[in-house]
C-alpha cells in the first residue's frame, strides 16, 4: 500500500484549479509581451547556426502543453519547427 | 496632494464597486476627506450601492464637458461629512471621456481630498483606460476563481505596462468552509500566482447584500465579518500594519502573512 498517497489529500478542485491556472497564465503571460517568442526565436537561430543552415523563415515556436510521460501530468511545453536546409561542416562528426 | 487610488479587476461582478464604496466610507469615518468617482459611465452603479442615488444632478461627462463646474456634480454624503461622489454619466458611453480628461480630473479633485477613488469598470478598453489614467495607485480585486485570478493577472501586466507598479490584491468572497474542505483556492494559492501584495481579504457574507439592499456600506457595520475586513483594508491603505484577520486555521496562510507583516502567528 502506499502510504505517502493514504495521508496525501486527493486532487481536490482547488488544485486542479490552480494547476488549470498556472497553465493559461504561461500563454496569457507570453501574449502580453509578443517580443518574448521573438527574443527566443532570434537566440535559437544564433545556436543553432553554428552548427547548420536552416530555413529562417520557416523558423515556428510556440508555446503550447503536453503530457509528461514520467506521471501523465500536464505540463507547458516550448515547441519548436526548425527546418534544416544543410549540416555545416562544423556539425558533421 | 491627495491620493489617487483606482480598483479594478478585469472580470465584471467581482466586488470592485462594493469595495470602492466600502474604502470610501471607511476612509471618511477615519476623518479622511475622500470622494469617490464612478468611471463607469454608462452603466453607473456606485450611486445606489451608497444610497446617493435620488441626490445627482449633474454627473463626470458634465464636468468634463464643462457644463456645470467639478463642485456642483459633486454629492455631500449628510452621514459622513468627509465624503463625496462623483457620479457616472448613465446615458453617455465610454468614449464620452478620454485618458488626458480623466488625468486633470483626478489632479485637481487629488488637490483638495486625501483620497480619490476611482471605481473602475469590467474590461481592457476605453473605460479601463480612462479609470487608471488619473491613478496613482492600483487595487486589484478578484474573487477565488479562475476566471477572475486570471483576468486579474492580465489587469496587473496591463497596470505595470501603464506605470502602476506594485498595485494591491484584495481577494472578495472567500469561503473558509470551501477553503477548508478543498474547493476553493486559498490566498497562498492566489498569491502565489498572482506574485503581488495582498492587502485584504474579504469574506463572502450576506451583510454586504443587505447593505447594498440599504445603500449603506457595510464597512459601518460593527457586527458584520466583511465590514471588519473592510475596516482593516483602510487602516492598511493608510499605511497601518493590521494584522489578517485569521479567517483560515491554513498554517500556510498564517505564518507567509505573519512573515510579510511582522506578526506573531495567530494561534
Ligand atoms: N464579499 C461579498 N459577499 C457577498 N456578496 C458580495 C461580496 N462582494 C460583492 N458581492 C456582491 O456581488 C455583486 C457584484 O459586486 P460589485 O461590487 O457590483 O462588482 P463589480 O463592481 O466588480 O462589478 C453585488 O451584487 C454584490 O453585492
Ligand atoms: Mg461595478
Amino acid at each position: 500500500m502506499d502510504l505517502f498517497k493514504m495521508f496525501s489529500k486527493p486532487d481536490n478542485s482547488k488544485d486542479i484549479a490552480k494547476e488549470r491556472l498556472k497553465l493559461v497564465l504561461i500563454h496569457d503571460r507570453a501574449n502580453v509581451s509578443p517580443q518574448f517568442l521573438e527574443m527566443i526565436k532570434g537566440e535559437i537561430i544564433n545556436v543553432i547556426s553554428d552548427y547548420m543552415e536552416i530555413d529562417e523563415s520557416g523558423l515556428e515556436i510556440k508555446l503550447t502543453r503536453t503530457k509528461r510521460d514520467s506521471d501523465n501530468s500536464t505540463v507547458p511545453a516550448l515547441v519548436a519547427n526548425i527546418p534544416i536546409r544543410k549540416m555545416k561542416d562544423s556539425g558533421k562528426v | 496632494m491627495g491620493e489617487v487610488i483606482v480598483v479594478t479587476s478585469g472580470k465584471g461582478g467581482v466586488g470592485k464597486t462594493t469595495t470602492t464604496a466600502n474604502l470610501g466610507t471607511g476612509l471618511a469615518l477615519r476623518g479622511k476627506n475622500v470622494v469617490l468617482v464612478d468611471a463607469d459611465i454608462g452603466l453607473r452603479n456606485l450611486d445606489v450601492v451608497m444610497g446617493l442615488e435620488n441626490r445627482i444632478v449633474y454627473d463626470l461627462v458634465d464636468v468634463v464637458d464643462g457644463n456645470c463646474r467639478l463642485r456642483q456634480a459633486l454629492i455631500k454624503d449628510k452621514r459622513y461629512s468627509t465624503l463625496y461622489l462623483l457620479p457616472a454619466a448613465q446615458t453617455k458611453d465610454k468614449s464620452a471621456v478620454n485618458p488626458q480628461q480623466m488625468q486633470k480630473l483626478c489632479q485637481e479633485l487629488a488637490e483638495e481630498y486625501d483620497y480619490v477613488i476611482v471605481d473602475c469598470p469590467a474590461g481592457i478598453e476605453q473605460g479601463f483606460k480612462n479609470a487608471i489614467a488619473g491613478a496613482s495607485r492600483a487595487v486589484v480585486v478578484t474573487t477565488p476563481e479562475v476566471s477572475a485570478v486570471r483576468d486579474a493577472d492580465r489587469i496587473i501586466g496591463l497596470l505595470e505596462a501603464s506605470g502602476l507598479r506594485n498595485p494591491q490584491l484584495v481577494i472578495n468572497r472567500l469561503r473558509i468552509d470551501m477553503v477548508k474542505r478543498g474547493d476553493m483556492m486559498n490566498i497562498d494559492d492566489m498569491i502565489d500566482i498572482l506574485a503581488i501584495d495582498l492587502i485584504g481579504v474579504v469574506p463572502d457574507d450576506e451583510a454586504i447584500v443587505i447593505s447594498t439592499n440599504r445603500g449603506e456600506p457595510a464597512v459601518t457595520n460593527e457586527a458584520s465579518m466583511a465590514g471588519q475586513a473592510y475596516r482593516n483594508i483602510v487602516r492598511r491603505i493608510m499605511g497601518e500594519d493590521v494584522p489578517f484577520m485569521n479567517l483560515e486555521s491554513d498554517s500556510g496562510f498564517v505564518s507567509r502573512l505573519a512573515k510579510m507583516f511582522g506578526f506573531k502567528k495567530i494561534k
